[in-house]
């Protein structure tokens, strides 16, 4: 128990539960955002992996750090357009589509990295995004490393959360995006575009999950490794539903998420080989199945998720 | 003006729709090996020796076909129930893991005990790990897509902490590895001096089994009826849950057996990298054979194809060998835009006026 408690008590494991929690933050975001528009994009684990190869080669290459960012959301937002295409005007199976999506995303992503660095043993490296110390806060003791000495993508991340927040909640245009997940006759019917609202939601979504991707290689490692993103987009389809599609539990969400995941490393080292390592690096999974489980009674899904809508057919 | 009209269904656009989205995405392959500065007509010329060039490597292609046709199956039959069972990679793990726990010396009998055996304990382990996911779609309404997913992490996990612990083998110089199958156990040979085993003729026969179940008995009927309207199902007396646990079993099982023919038909022991995707890339096999079991066996044969094709053409050329996931991958797609093809047709409408 005092462990435990010596756990919670460090700056460095609150500071390692936002890291663990940032990629999360944007991918939940960007599949609450595809969903609320009524399209599921299990695209999102080829995505994240597309986002962390094309950022990480975009700063490689010479295109800085935030040139990197946004090469990662325009990677992103490419393959929701095609995933959108697939799903929107032709109303194909968006379970079929997501995981082509998925597939194709992810092994493009090895190709590219592949054919640019045909003969590297260890990746090549780039210097990643670093902390930005709060002037003031971060000398603060407990809550400035906890809390004020985080990159600017965490910065970001939490900007986004409210961002989205504010615009769908708050603004015609979310209005809009959440009525043609829910009612898309009506939204027809006050003639804005089905088609455009949909398409549009996907791209911004997947751009989202790209930077979560991106994240990876450029804050909170230095280089891309395959199977680097291991099922962490998977997870934010799970924390979508236990969020109920609203943008700060989603936060809330993969905040506890991030805290549970620094705390398991952390027991793991504590337990030093009493228990296999895997166990641990099993937990993860199997509490988002539990977080899924629990939220799957009382979900109250976006009501046209997954039902294709064709104009001029009501 | 353009309006989507639905097609009237005709087998032979069904038929032409997979082959065509197949052909397909064999020829947007020249997109990455042009981009990867190879020359293409080699590239094409290569892949296609490295399929049809020798026995060796026809028993190759059937050799790679052999998991591909179980998983494909596996995922065929889930979808027919509409049961999205995602994971195939994770049931053909703990199918090859049981068929090690029984397999590698627990209990000597003679092949035509221990061959069974293997099969049974396989099918068992893969059925239990779809069971669970079907369970928790059924009682607590969890997306069995996101469950099978995740448990696909588990569950390789899983099989890497028996690999270094109770599964180990104590004379494999300290890699994770288990210890080698049974000779009694082992799945024969098809050809000799080849690696092509007995895998294959299972896959086969159950190919033809459930296109008889699925088509010619009541219980394929309720699946096909779970599929198409779970909710008419249930209005007309299907057991709906009991359905769909059903279909679950076997699909599980399917993907349990892929795992055991590629422990005991050709590697002989068990390794954490047993299976290069080969779940997920039977979901592609199952879309491209429209869900038909007897379709999964040809288009199995075509994914298996692309892989060692692609794979002796990567090597040969020097291009990256995620070629064949590429091309895997944009089958999947080519072949769900192709069912919009044979479904619906576009109709060019004037404005005001009949549709031309």
């Amino acid at each position: 128990m005092t462990e435990v408690l010596e756990i919670l008590a460090n700056a460095n494991f609150w500071a390692a539960a936002i890291r663990i929690a940032t990629p999360l933050v944007f991918g939940v975001l960007g599949a609450l955002i595809c969903e609320r528009a009524g399209v599921l994009n299990l695209g999102i684990e080829g995505i994240f992996t597309a986002g962390a190869m094309a950022g990480w080669m975009a700063a490689w290459l010479g295109a800085g750090l935030w040139g990197g960012v946004l090469a990662a959301a325009l990677t992103g937002a490419g393959f929701g357009l095609l995933h959108a295409l697939l799903t929107v005007p032709l109303g194909l199976s968006q379970h079929v589509s997501g995981l082509g999506i998925t597939l194709l995303a992810t092994s493009a992503a090895y190709f590219a990295y592949r054919t640019a660095l045909p003969d590297v043993s260890s990746p090549p490296r780039i210097e990643p995004f670093g902390a930005l110390d709060i002037p003031v806060l971060s000398e603060l003791p407990f809550l400035g490393p906890a809390l004020f000495q985080h990159t600017a993508l965490t910065w970001l991340a939490l900007a986004m959360v409210a961002l989205v927040w504010w615009v769908l909640a708050r603004t015609p245009l979310g209005l809009a995006i959440r009525a043609v997940g829910d009612n898309p006759d009506a939204v027809d019917a006050q003639g804005l575009s089905v088609y455009g609202l949909r398409i549009g939601a996907v791209m911004a979504g997947s751009a989202l999950m790209a930077v979560g991707g991106a994240f990876l290689t450029m804050a909170a490692f230095d280089a891309f490794f395959f199977g680097m993103v291991n099922g962490r987009g998977w997870i934010c389809i799970a924390l979508v539903i236990f969020a109920s599609w609203r943008p700060w539990k989603a936060l809330l969400g993969a905040l506890l998420f991030g805290a549970f995941d620094a705390f398991q490393v952390r027991l793991q080292t504590e337990l030093g080989g009493a228990v296999p390592g895997q166990i641990f690096l099993m937990a993860p999974y199997l509490l988002s199945i539990v977080a899924l489980v629990l939220a799957a009674r009382r979900a109250d899904y976006p009501r046209a998720l997954l039902t294709p809508w064709f104009k001029g057919q009501r | 003006m353009i309006r989507i009209e639905p097609r009237a269904p005709s087998p032979l656009v069904n038929l032409a729709v997979p082959v065509l989205a197949a052909l397909v995405a064999l020829l947007l392959a020249a997109i990455p090996l042009a981009l990867a500065g190879a020359d293409l007509g080699q590239a094409f010329a290569l892949m296609w020796q490295g399929v049809f060039g020798s026995l060796f490597t026809v028993t190759e292609t059937l050799t790679r076909a052999a998991p591909l046709i179980l998983t494909g199956l596996a995922a065929a039959f889930a979808f027919r129930a509409r049961l999205w069972n995602i994971g195939g990679e994770g049931q053909l793990y703990l199918g090859a893991l049981a068929a090690v726990a029984v397999g590698t010396g627990a209990i000597s009998a003679p092949p035509a005990v221990m061959i069974p055996l293997v099969l049974l304990a396989g099918a068992l382990a893969g059925a239990l790990a779809m069971a669970l996911p079907a369970l928790l779609k059924i009682r607590f309404g969890a997306d069995e897509v996101v469950t099978t997913l995740l448990l696909n992490f588990v569950v390789l996990l899983f099989v890497q902490m028996m690999l270094e612990g109770p599964f180990k083998d104590p004379m494999g110089m300290g890699w994770p590895q288990s210890e080698p199958i049974v000779d009694a156990a082992m799945l024969p040979p098809l050809v000799e001096r080849m690696r092509l085993h007995a895998g294959l003729l299972i896959g086969l026969v159950l190919a033809l089994v459930l296109h008889v179940v699925l088509g010619r008995t009541a219980w394929g009927l309720r699946i096909r009826a779970v599929g198409e309207n779970p909710a008419a199902a249930a209005h007309a007396g299907i057991p709906v849950g009991r359905t769909l646990i059903g279909a679950a079993l076997v699909s599980g099982g399917l993907a349990g057996l892929a795992g055991v023919g590629e422990v005991a038909g050709l590697k002989g022991y068990l390794t954490a990298d047993l299976s290069p995707g080969y779940g997920y890339a039977g979901i592609v096999v199952a879309m491209l054979a429209r869900l038909s079991p007897l379709g999964v066996v040809a288009a199995a044969l075509f994914i298996a194809g692309v892989f060692v094709g692609a794979d002796s053409m990567s090597r040969a050329i020097g291009v990256s060998s995620y070629l064949a996931d590429l091309v895997v991958a944009i089958a999947l797609l080519t072949v769900l835009v192709g069912g919009f093809v044979s479904q619906y047709r576009l109709v060019r409408v004037r404005a005001g006026g009949e549709g031309a």
